[in-house]
């Protein structure tokens, strides 16, 4: 019962992330207006921001259950901490290439160390790269499941002091002035923008629960097979 | 004061125990026996607080600081001598009167000349008395022995006999798979398969 | 909190004599830091500037203190005394502690060589960046202490720890040049405090999770 319901918030999800997705490809090349600087390079903003927020929401999606685990104990969050921590890792890098597709397009190179972002994801990615080594290194059991956790954790205090460095580290070579600049983007950008982040995420969410229901079945036949034996 | 139902600790696939129930009481003595590999060494383990179940529950009513832990390894540091590796412990496990403790175990146990070498330099059978010491220096009222003969001479296993035949009001769990040397002392068996 | 005390105080001088009578870590730090900055000398090429070897010094630094990370804790699990450790009545995070100063004390060593060296070879020293390293040590040990415990645990061992430890430890290389180089140190030195702060009681209140079983 649980199961089925489950499989049905993933193909819902995925349906939703599907009609999103489209809806805000659409917007985003045949409504919203081109941008004055950099013209329809500029689109790619609509796929390369989501799926950066999507990769952070995953990471933090993933430190909350590691935070569940060492609070309560339980094998289910330790797998629903690494699904998620894995999702990220496949949008981190999403994050990345498009990142440096940009970085090609308005700047002539494929990598800029100026853009904070692109930074902060490889630096996440080297970390978080490490979380698989870790897991991969260590037997199964509760120690891995709250080792696992612990580094996640640390993850989500890295993701802000390890952005404050890099704006610290720019400011090495020109200072840099702390502002908020807020979203500079007309309505319409603005909402093809939320269009594109809703569908992204719901793509995130699909996939997140499509990989746990596997490795769920998994562990579950791995069970199966033990009784057996 | 131990209360197992359904134990159980399994290693990734590899499940070593499995649907454990007994009880023991204050004061008793109970005999682990069963061949190598029947998991005699995780059931200490999960009573000494070192490994957590994976299956079941498991209750050990009493402090962790009352108990004495004796595995296959000493747990002593090779680069410090006798009298300093007790003194550690001794101060971790708040001994009043630590060092006259230490010296009356070292004593006891025949370690008394050796007691300022590094236990480097120590043999088989004398670390394993050492260990010995390390384990009842805070007069534990749980003790856990995993195979306490199988790295003593005869001299120690003597010794550790006439330990565990002066049995006061503490409670004993030894694994052991040659069980005739403790069976005269024990109040409980429990056989792993 | 006596009591807490007492042990962190009787963990960190039981590291300290093993040291002092094996001699297992200090001496490999010294030479390799030393060895390091003269590396650097042929990396760099001739007429760089005082930014690069202020760099380099951060990173002969971390990588001296990665030596030992890497050995404080594979000893404790090689000979099964982290067991005892655990089995003892001690606050868990008392262990962590202890290791933590006594890594701590290591590092002091290894910089009180590597520092004076830089003068000699490179720039003199500043007082920011010696406030620069003091900061940096407590990210380092405190981090890199539970790192290790971690690291130890796992088949890679020691391997595993750079990876583990290095994407960590970038901000405080961040702050550490910083506070070698910028104009304004105050800023970096700020931010190495603040990373020791958040990542001490990280590490601090999770070291239970990672040692016990």
């Amino acid at each position: 019962m649980s199961t089925s319901l489950r499989n049905n918030g993933a193909a819902l999800l995925s349906l939703a992330a599907a009609a999103l997705l489209v809806a805000g490809i659409s917007l985003a090349l045949f409504w919203a207006p081109e941008d004055v600087d950099q013209g329809i390079l500029q689109k790619i903003f609509y796929v390369h921001v989501p799926v950066a927020l999507t990769a952070y929401a995953a990471f933090g999606w993933g430190a909350w259950k590691a935070l569940r685990l060492l609070w309560k104990g339980g094998d289910r969050y330790d797998l629903e901490s690494y699904t998620a921590v894995h999702m990220g890792v496949i949008f981190g890098v999403l994050t990345l290439v498009t990142g440096s597709i940009w970085a090609k397009a308005s700047w002539g190179h494929w990598w800029v160390w100026s853009e904070r972002q692109l930074t902060l994801f490889l630096i996440l990615f080297l970390f978080y790269s490490a979380y698989f080594m870790l897991r991969y290194s260590t037997d199964p059991g509760p120690r891995r499941a709250r080792t696992s956790a612990v580094y996640a954790l640390f993850g989500v205090a890295l993701i802000p002091v390890s952005f404050l460095a890099i704006r610290l580290a720019e400011g090495l070579i020109h200072p840099v002035v702390f502002t908020r600049d807020g979203p500079q983007m007309d309505g319409a950008m603005f909402l093809t923008f939320c269009v594109c982040l809703a569908g992204m995420l719901a793509l995130g969410g699909g996939l997140y629960l499509l990989e746990l229901a596997g490795k769920r079945a998994d562990a579950s036949l791995q069970e199966l097979r033990e009784r057996l034996t | 004061m131990i209360r197992a139902s359904g134990l159980g600790r399994r290693f990734g696939e590899r499940r070593v125990l499995k649907g454990i129930d007994f009880q023991l009481d204050r004061g008793e003595f109970l005999l682990v026996t069963g061949p190598n590999g029947s998991g005699k060494t995780t059931l200490l383990r999960l009573l000494a607080g070192l490994l957590a179940p994976t299956d079941g529950t498991l209750e050990v009513e009493i402090d962790r600081g009352r108990v004495g832990f004796l595995g296959h390894e000493p747990l002593l540091y090779r680069d410090l001598t006798a009298l300093e590796n007790l003194d550690l412990y001794g101060r971790l496990y708040r001994v009043s009167e630590r060092r006259e403790r230490a010296g009356m175990l070292l004593e006891r146990y025949g370690l008394w000349e050796a007691r300022a070498e590094p236990t480097a330099s120590f043999s088989r059978g004398m670390m394993q008395r050492l260990a010995l010491c390390r384990t009842l220096l805070h007069q534990p009222e749980l003790l856990l022995l995993d195979e306490p003969f199988s790295a003593l001479d005869t001299e120690g296993a003597e010794l550790l006999d006439a330990e565990l035949g002066g049995n006061g009001p503490r409670t004993v769990v030894v694994a052991s798979h040659q069980p005739e040397r403790i069976a005269a002392h024990s109040t409980r068996r429990l056989a792993l398969a | 909190m006596t009591g807490y005390l007492s042990d962190v105080a009787a963990l960190a001088r039981k590291d300290l004599v093993v040291e002092l009578r094996t001699r297992d870590t200090v001496p490999s730090m010294l030479l390799f830091v030393v060895a390091a900055l003269v590396v650097f000398h042929f990396a760099l090429p001739e007429g760089s500037s005082r930014l690069a070897a202020g760099g380099m010094l951060w990173i002969a630094l971390l990588f001296t203190a990665l030596l030992a990370l890497v050995r404080a804790f594979v000893g404790e699990r090689d000979e099964g005394t982290l067991d005892g450790l655990l089995l003892a009545p001690c606050d868990r995070s008392a262990i962590w502690l202890g290791k933590t100063l006594s890594v701590l004390a290591f590092l002091l060593f290894a910089e009180a060589v590597a520092l004076p060296a830089f003068a000699l070879f490179y720039e003199p020293l500043t007082w920011e960046l010696v406030a620069g390293v003091a900061l940096a040590n407590v990210g380092i040990a405190t981090v890199g202490t539970l790192l290790g415990a971690m690291a130890a645990a796992t088949r890679a061992r020691e391997l595993l720890l750079p990876l583990l430890f290095l994407p960590v430890a970038l901000p405080l290389v961040v702050g550490g040049v910083g506070a070698t180089l910028a104009d304004e140190p105050g800023r970096y030195l700020a931010f190495l405090g603040l990373y020791d702060l958040i990542f001490a009681i990280l590490s601090w209140a999770s070291f239970e999770y990672v040692v016990t079983e």
